[in-house]
């Protein structure tokens, strides 16, 4: 299709179909987490105005654990049939990992996410706060087990090769992989900020509409503060992030700078330009001199290693990671920006009327999720062309399969997962289209026989709303 | 350490896609006898059987792929990229069912009719897939070094298309007996009318099955038919003699316990699963690739066996406790939504 190779379709359909599957999770981790402490605050101070919005966001929650369920089961199954050598050679590590991954979702399916879905009036309210939080507990563990994995694929350590083949030589050394930290903190923190943005939006679009009912000034509230505080954190811990990359994957900051060479003696940062893969230069660039030394250095003339010191076919695509980070941390930018804003309009009393804000705080909505998707493009298409880095080439990884068999795939995936996919976003927009107060209450999928049923039938039907 | 890792992780993996075929099996079987039951609130009952158990139902097929790359990875990666298209089928076939299963209930009249016919063709289309990747299977994979080294289409012979109906045959009478066990009234009776049939087709699908295989293959025709094997593993087909017999007994019998039905269809699965385990053993992938050439290296086994022994007793727990409290008939209208 489109004259693309057999390895660069089955890399699309990778990445089509994980980019799908990020956003719910992600979504899934911050949403937990956000119940888990709307519970706890209306356990300790006894306002209404927390449980409405606990179980207000806890139906949305249910429609997005759904979708990241289905979308993960995909995931499972792709590394086998898309990358059987990389399954075959790296499998020994990554496997058990995954397994991890999916033994912990299963636990905390199993355990925990019926009661907190809909055991409000079957167990006690400790209990009933104890399941969700261990429902947030099993997202962000479950998280965990996955950026292992991806984590030790980029910095890969604790490992023997034996005959073309990984072998494991210490679990300790292969979890706690070094840039596990950075990857967990910076993911995690994009999660909960992809969360407060959609909150934000969720609350800034009835403030618009003239609700201004003390769940949406609430809900409006916390998430400017959650903004507020963990905007700068996640540029802090962004930055950090970028120099421990530069100790192990120097040509993927090489790429996401522009940098080609060390000719001008210092690194300038290139804030706009077009790399050209080519022609071997960053065209058309607007740079400022010393900067990027200073940023990753912090010396005057510091020098990091430029994409010319590494052989052309060991290069990763500038063009697209130097664009993609950018984009990335535009909106980070941004998002501190819409913070700040909301910082200064509650100070002057305007938070919940101040219409350009609330304009701000609505189309900052998707923000979150756009930023998720950007840095994972950055992270990934870095790390090439290797798929474990300096072990295992992407080319080397892929299956065999042709090029009709995999178009044909890539389509039926994007024809099928617009359909559903699209559906279930909808539905999910328009449960947040309802107020608070419309959705509260809604207690008539509690089956007869008092159990738990599944995940989604905590979310009222579409004819009700 | 002193266990035989690929042994315990061969068994945990058998054991998961039992549990998988089983479990699954009725519920994808509901979906395949949709098109016999025109009637809508006929349908919410069938539905209604599995719902609270289904999505726990299907997760044993993530942890038998998880389990699968952990513990064979080479295994993982051949049959995988050998199966590539009935599997993303499959998995599409799956996808569809999941959604429309919670649209259908969610979505208005005018879209209702849609999502049933997505959860009837989704199973369909599911059931065919794991039947072809069966047959597909049991025909063999060509393996060179540790990757699946055929065509696309390789799977596809008149044998793997025959066990796709087959499969069909036995997830219908899964779900059909299921029904029985579950429901009462008009569509107990419905289900009754339908099992005897069912079953017959069944029957003849074992036949079938039983004779072509070793007529394809001469290692599974040796294994079964030399002495003294021969006097030790004629147990299975006489235990399906016995076993068809008991069950078309009991679906001619109005007055029995509705239990027997779903217990002897079970007891069928579990025999054609062993009956495959003994043609197969000690391969994993025919003709060549044994379990333990197969295995990952023993410290990728070990890790990963720490977790699925710390977590597989609590699912087995959950799972015998969901389906006791949700235990006895569903009635009409009786559901949650
Ligand atoms: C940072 C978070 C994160 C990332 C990068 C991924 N996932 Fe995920 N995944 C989750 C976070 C998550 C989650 C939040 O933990 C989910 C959502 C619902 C759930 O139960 O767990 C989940 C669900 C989920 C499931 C369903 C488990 C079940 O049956 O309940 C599978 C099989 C996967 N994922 C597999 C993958 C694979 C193969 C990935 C990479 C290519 C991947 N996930 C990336
Ligand atoms: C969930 C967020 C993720 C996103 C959005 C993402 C995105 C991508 C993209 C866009 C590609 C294609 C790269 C290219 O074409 O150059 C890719 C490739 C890949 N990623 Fe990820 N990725 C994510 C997570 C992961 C995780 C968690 C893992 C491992 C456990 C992983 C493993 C891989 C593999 C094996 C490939 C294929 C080989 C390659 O092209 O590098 N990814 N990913
Ligand atoms: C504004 C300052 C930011 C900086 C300096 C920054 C820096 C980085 C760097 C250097 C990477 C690549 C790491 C690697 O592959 O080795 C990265 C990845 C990533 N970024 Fe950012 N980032 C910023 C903001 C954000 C924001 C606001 C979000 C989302 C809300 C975000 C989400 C991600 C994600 C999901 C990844 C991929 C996963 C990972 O490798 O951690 N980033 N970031």
């Amino acid at each position: 299709m489109f004259g693309l190779s057999a390895l660069e379709l089955a890399r699309i359909q990778f990445g089509f179909t994980v980019s799908f599957h990020i956003i719910f999770p992600a979504i899934t981790i911050g949403l937990a987490s956000y119940m888990a402490f709307l519970e706890a605050l209306w356990l300790w101070k006894k306002d209404p105005v927390y449980l409405q919005l606990c179980r207000y966001w806890s139906q949305i929650f249910a429609v997005n654990f759904a979708m990241g369920v289905v979308s993960g089961l995909v995931m499972a199954y792709e590394f086998g049939t898309n990358w059987s050598y990389f399954s075959a050679k790296a499998g020994t590590v990554t496997g058990p990992l995954l397994t991890y991954e999916v033994l912990t979702a299963f636990f905390l399916e199993a355990g925990f996410l019926g009661v907190a879905l809909f055991g409000w009036d079957k167990v006690g309210k400790g209990l009933h706060l104890f399941a969700t939080v261990m429902v947030a507990l099993g997202t962000l563990i479950s998280a965990t087990w996955i950026l292992v994995s991806n984590s030790w694929m980029q910095t890969p350590v604790g490992y023997r090769v034996v005959d073309g083949r990984v072998i494991p030589v210490d679990w300790l050394q292969i979890v706690f992989n070094p840039s596990v930290p950075y990857r967990f903190t910076h993911m995690v923190l994009a999660a909960f900020l992809a969360t407060a943005l959609f909150v934000g939006a969720t609350a800034a679009w009835h403030l618009l509409r003239g609700e201004r009912t003390p769940a949406v000034k609430r809900m409006m509230s916390m998430a400017m503060w959650m903004i507020l505080i963990v905007a700068p954190i996640q540029i802090e811990a962004g930055d950090q992030h970028g120099l421990n990359t530069l100790e192990h994957q120097p040509a993927k900051i090489a790429a996401i700078e522009g940098h080609w060479d060390n000719d001008e003696g210092q690194v300038p940062l290139i804030l706009f330009g077009l790399p050209d893969m080519t022609a071997e230069k960053t065209r058309y660039q607007i740079a400022v001199p010393h900067a990027g030394s200073l940023i990753l250095t912090h010396s005057w003339n510091g020098k990091i290693p430029a994409l010319k010191d590494f052989p052309a076919e060991d290069r990763p695509n500038s063009t697209i990671v130097f664009w993609t980070f950018r984009v990335m941390v535009g909106l980070g930018v941004a998002m501190l920006l819409l913070g700040v804003a909301a910082a200064f309009a509650r100070w002057r009393g305007r938070l919940y009327d101040f219409r350009p804000l609330l304009t701000f705080a609505l189309v900052m909505g998707p923000a979150g999720l756009i930023a998720i998707l950007a840095g994972w493009f950055t992270t990934e298409i870095g790390r090439q062309p290797w798929v474990v880095y300096g072990v295992l080439r992407t080319r080397d990884a892929v299956s065999n399969h042709s090029v009709p068999v995999l178009t044909a795939s890539l389509l039926t995936f994007v024809v099928l997962y617009v359909c559903i996919f699209g559906t279930g976003v909808l539905y999910m927009l328009r449960l947040a289209a309802k107020p608070p107060e419309a959705l509260s209450g809604h207690d008539h999928d509690l089956r007869p026989d008092e159990r738990p049923a599944r995940p989604m039938s905590a979310a009222p039907n579409l004819g009700d709303l | 350490m002193g266990i035989d890792l690929p042994l315990v992780w061969a068994i945990i993996i058998a054991f998961g896609v039992l549990m998988y075929v089983v479990m699954d099996g009725f519920d994808l079987g509901i979906g395949l006898l949709f098109p016999f039951i025109p009637d809508r609130t006929e349908r919410d009952t069938m539905i209604n059987t599995i719902a609270p158990v289904w999505d726990g139902n299907e997760t044993w097929l993530a942890l038998g792929g998880a389990g699968l790359m952990a513990a064979f990875p080479v295994v993982y990666s051949v049959v995988l990229s050998a199966f590539y298209i009935p599997l993303l089928l499959m998995l599409g076939g799956l996808i569809f069912r999941g959604v429309a299963f919670e649209f259908r209930f969610k979505a208005d009249e005018a879209h209702r009719p849609f999502w049933d016919k997505a959860f009837a063709a989704g199973s369909v289309l599911a059931t065919l897939c794991q039947g072809w990747v069966l047959g597909g299977l049991i025909n063999g994979l060509r393996v060179t070094g540790p990757s699946y080294d055929g065509g696309a289409f390789d799977w596809v012979s008149p044998f793997s298309l025959f066990t796709g109906v087959a499969l069909l045959a036995a997830y219908a009478l899964l779900g059909a007996t299921w029904l029985m066990l579950k429901t009462e009234g008009a569509l107990h009776d419905r289900m009754r009318a339908l099992a005897k049939p069912l079953t017959l087709a069944l029957l003849a699908c074992i036949a079938i099955v039983s004779i072509w295989t070793p007529l394809l293959h001469q290692a599974i025709a040796d294994r079964w038919f030399t002495m003294p094997n021969m006097a030790i593993l004629a147990v299975v087909p006489l235990l399906v003699i016995a076993i068809a017999f008991v069950l078309l007994r009991s679906v001619g019998n109005a007055q029995g316990n509705h239990a027997v039905p779903f217990l002897m269809s079970l007891g069928l699965m579990l025999l054609g699963y062993v009956g495959l385990g003994i043609s197969l053993w000690p391969n994993i992938i025919p003709p060549a690739l044994s379990l333990r050439d197969a295995a990952a290296p023993p410290e990728s086994m070990g890790f990963a066996l720490v977790g699925a022994l710390f977590v597989i007793p609590f699912i087995l727990i959950y799972t015998a406790w969901a389906y006791y409290v949700f235990r006895g008939k569903v009635r009409h209208g009786e559901g949650y939504h």
